[in-house]
């Protein structure tokens, strides 16, 4: 197998420009000139993690309405400015992080970073965008019960992190927690929000330096005494039996089911072990084993697949399948089968070179687009990975072994203790 | 070649070829647009054409089903395909030098796939499930619901995925016939974008596809829509706690001189959004006349329109998700406003400039990337013949005037030729089931 064509073209020290301002934001800039674009991207040390159980859902809440009004414009007039030049701007929270991005042609990007640090430094949360948003927030809810995917998401997480662990909580929060958030809850939230090991990367048609120093201009002023440390998330324990449960959801004519563990952060040792086992069990050439033992040998389930989230903290690794509802358990039994497998088996020769291979090929693809860049550079600051990161991952995956990799499913996975969701009708 | 770089041949098969090179990043994409899709379905076959894609990627003697997603994966490649009203488009993504698999392997596929009785079998459990899972969406309940209302005629009546009886019934030889019939080269347009040398490639495709021998002519889809004299409703009463209120009205086919026109309509009307299945540019349309005047109100929780483009006329929907409290009467008689004020032609000079504007930006971003550039290359060449209509795209948007989109309006949003539907949840019980 050949490396990719162009190793100079991956993003690295020598065309990634890193300035730390005065006030604790981490800018980074790369060029790219060959469409009129430029993408914003950015993340701020805050999250659901923060929030209470019993106003689960607050810091998304908080986030959506972050763009309803600021000092300076009216949550209309802030649209109007943002669509009116083609441009987009959102922000979103997460357990750790909150991120924003936007994406404009180039000569409105100073337009856009003085929009993006308006909202973010002094956003008004009109109190009947409040009661708007919570209705908005309370219909997806109630459609969320019907539908059978997202029902069982929810109640994997539920059963996965147990005894009050955050990652058990639905970050979009529940029927009976959304009504029990004031606006003063909002307005308090925002605190938590400061320039501390935020991150804002720009990649498109912009010089770097003119892109820090516009950013500066937009953000360099920013200051926030109360912000809170940052976050962290608990252990979380591994599962000793299994945790099954069925959500009811009449009318449906197809089960979803999910089946995981808590799995690896990103900073484990084993990460990346991790993440060859189970690209091999279900995400290697569409879908890796499972792919062949569900969908294809049996026709059981129209998809089924494995994922892995490996954040700050001990995110889920788990298996996601759609299958016709009497054909739950023989689908249940199949994925429980691969999980063996990979624990104890080791995986073959043929298997690790070829998900190597499929990594590096991958880390190319993913450069496409000013946002694939974008979100590369943003990952490498967040979790200190070095600038030179995407330079040395080839080699670091080749050096990942056969042992590492079952030794990291081990790690994890266990057929007989998992957690395990299904959503559908009886 | 073209002016803008593009090479356009037809070789002596009828293959058409669009080339483009692109080198911001060192990647490739490659692909093979097919001219069939569910308007080339008849009653009883309805969803063929989107089984035969799944068959399509069960192997061929040279590339066995199960080894050929492995050897994309294994050079970091991906592949896909999508089937819809007019056309299915089977593409590759890779690292620019490893893109010759992908040519291969679709130049294998246009006459060698084996359709084993067996994998047709398995595959039609697949299908039943991927239909199951829409059926799980009200949304998608509704669309159905619609769609057989408001064509009577034309094969557009039934989804892609296809009737559920038909997809029960279908038999191997129903659908490797239908593959021999569509897939071959004079109803094909091999496109190929990215980080590779033109003539080179142009080389290679010659190679590989130059050799198939051309097919019988393709028969004409000739069940054109007869007009529409008249509101026509639908309701579904079915299980859910959300209802959901969906407007559809006859629209302009692509090639239509007025299509651009009703894409300004449309910005104004549900916001700006793309006709590239590959865009990745999410607009927030926040400030279109349906969101102010739906959800704003508090009277929809979301509400999305659309334009889709197609070889003949098709639909302008718009489907409002009806807010806690709120009922489809009120949401109905909300969205009316809003649509007879676009039909009466109070359109501000402002909101049209707003709309090109948008249009270009958008237009800027979807070119970006390798592969959306080759989903437009293969679309227009597809749908219009030409692929100058993506090439005369900012061109022609910028000639459509104000008056234009107040015509446009005034004559698609007609009350008499549109089609109604309601959503109507029954929570949790059963009703409906004999």
């Amino acid at each position: 197998m050949t490396p990719p064509s162009n190793n100079s073209a991956l993003p690295g020290p020598d065309d990634i420009l890193r300035r730390e301002l005065n006030n604790g934001i981490t800018v980074l800039a790369r060029e790219n000139f060959s469409s009129p674009a430029v993408v914003v991207s950015g993340l701020l040390r805050a999250g659901s993690l923060l929030e209470p159980p019993e106003k689960a859902g607050l810091a998304s809440f908080h986030s959506s309405l972050m763009m309803r009004g600021t000092e300076q414009h009216r949550f209309d007039e802030l649209y109007e400015e943002i669509e009116g030049i083609g441009a987009s701007l959102s922000f979103g929270s997460g357990g750790h992080t909150y991120r924003f991005s936007s994406k404009s042609l180039a000569e409105d990007l100073p337009q856009m970073l003085n929009l993006t640090a308006e909202v973010i430094c002094q956003p008004t949360f009109p109190e009947e965008h409040v009661e708007r948003v919570r209705g908005q927030i309370m219909t997806s809810l109630q459609m969320r019960a019907h539908n059978t995917r997202s029902m069982a998401a929810l109640k994997f997480i539920e059963l996965a992190y147990p005894d009050g662990h955050p990652y058990g909580r639905s970050v979009n929060g529940y029927l009976d927690t959304i009504p029990a958030i004031t606006r003063d809850d909002i307005v308090s939230f925002h605190k938590n929000l400061g320039p501390h090991k935020a991150v804002i990367v720009v990649v498109g048609a912009v010089k770097a330096e003119e892109a820090v120093r516009l950013v500066k201009d937009a953000l360099g002023q920013w200051e926030n005494p109360q912000q809170p440390d940052i976050l962290s998330a608990p252990d979380a324990l591994r599962l000793t039996t299994p945790r099954r449960e069925h959500v009811l959801i009449p009318g449906k004519t197809q089960s979803d089911l999910v089946l995981g563990f808590p799995g690896p952060a990103r900073a484990n040792p084993d990460f990346h072990a991790a993440r060859l086992a189970n690209s091999i069990l279900g995400e290697f050439g569409m879908y890796g084993r499972l792919g062949d033992a569900v969908r294809k040998a049996q026709g059981l389930a129209y998809y089924s697949y494995s994922r892995m989230t490996g954040g700050f903290g001990p995110g889920p690794w788990r298996v996601i399948a759609g299958v016709a509802p009497e054909k739950v358990e023989q689908a249940v039994e199949t994925i429980r089968e691969e999980i063996r497998r990979i624990v104890d088996e080791p995986v073959s020769d043929e298997e690790l070179a070829e998900n190597r291979a499929y990594f590096k090929g991958q880390l190319v693809l993913s450069l496409e687009t000013n946002e694939g860049v974008a979100e590369s550079i943003k990952l490498m600051e967040m979790h200190d990975l070095g600038l030179d990161y995407l330079c040395r991952y080839a080699a670091m995956i080749d050096a990942i072994t056969i042992e590492q990799i079952q030794k990291a499913a081990a790690n994890y996975l266990d057929p007989d203790a998992y957690a395990l969701a299904v959503a559908g009708p009886d | 070649m073209d002016q803008d770089g593009v090479i356009k041949t037809t070789l002596d098969n009828g293959l058409k070829v669009l080339i483009n090179e692109a080198h911001h990043a060192p990647v490739a994409s490659f692909w093979v647009w097919y001219r069939v899709g569910s308007r080339n379905e008849v009653p009883g076959i309805t969803g063929i054409s989107h089984w035969v894609e799944h068959m399509q990627f069960k192997g061929t003697e040279k590339y066995p089903g199960d080894e050929v997603d492995r050897l994309i994966s294994r050079v970091g490649g991906h592949w896909n395909a999508m089937t819809f009203y007019d056309w299915t488009a089977y593409y590759e993504v890779m690292p620019a030098n490893q893109i010759d698999l992908g040519l291969d392997l679709e130049a294998d596929r246009m006459v060698n796939g084996l359709y084993d009785p067996e994998e047709v079998e398995s595959e039609r459990t697949v299908i039943l499930s991927e239909r199951s899972g829409s059926e799980n969406s009200p949304v998608w309940l509704l669309y159905e619901e619609m769609l057989s209302a408001a064509f009577r005629v034309h094969p557009y009546r039934v989804p892609v995925i296809g009737e559920r009886i038909d997809l029960q019934t279908i038999t191997r030889d129903d659908l490797y016939n239908h593959y021999r019939r569509y897939y071959v080269p004079n109803n094909a347009t091999a496109v190929m974008v990215g980080d590779i040398n033109a003539e080179e490639a142009l080389e290679k495709i010659e190679r590989l596809f130059g050799g198939i021998p051309a097919g019988d002519p393709i028969p004409e889809v000739n069940r054109p829509e007869p007009p529409q004299f008249g509101e026509r409703r639908v309701t579904l009463n079915r299980e859910g706690q959300t209802a959901f209120v969906s407007v559809s009205y006859r629209a302009y086919e692509t090639a239509h001189p007025d299509f651009f026109a009703l894409t300004i309509v449309d910005s104004i009307l549900a916001g700006a959004s793309s006709l590239n299945f590959m865009s990745t540019s999410d607009t927030s349309n926040k400030t279109s006349r349906l969101y102010r005047g739906l959800v704003e109100t508090e009277l929809a929780a979301g509400v999305g329109g659309g334009l889709i483009a197609t070889i003949d006329p098709y639909l302008y929907s718009i489907t409002a998700t009806v807010r806690d409290g709120r009922t489809c009467e009120e949401v109905e008689e909300a969205l009316d406003n809003e649509l007879e004020r676009m039909a009466s032609g109070d359109i501000s000079l402002q909101e049209f400039e707003k709309a090109r504007k948008q249009a270009k930006a958008l237009f800027a971003y979807d070119s970006e990337s390798v592969s959306s550039q080759g989903f437009w290359l293969g679309f227009a060449e597809t749908l219009t013949g030409s692929y100058d209509w993506f090439n005369d795209y900012l061109d022609r948007l910028m000639a459509v005037t104000l008056d234009d989109v107040r015509r446009v309006a005034a004559e698609v949003f007609h009350p008499h030729r549109r089609t109604v539907g309601w959503y109507l949840p029954t929570g949790h019980g059963d009703q409906g089931e004999l």
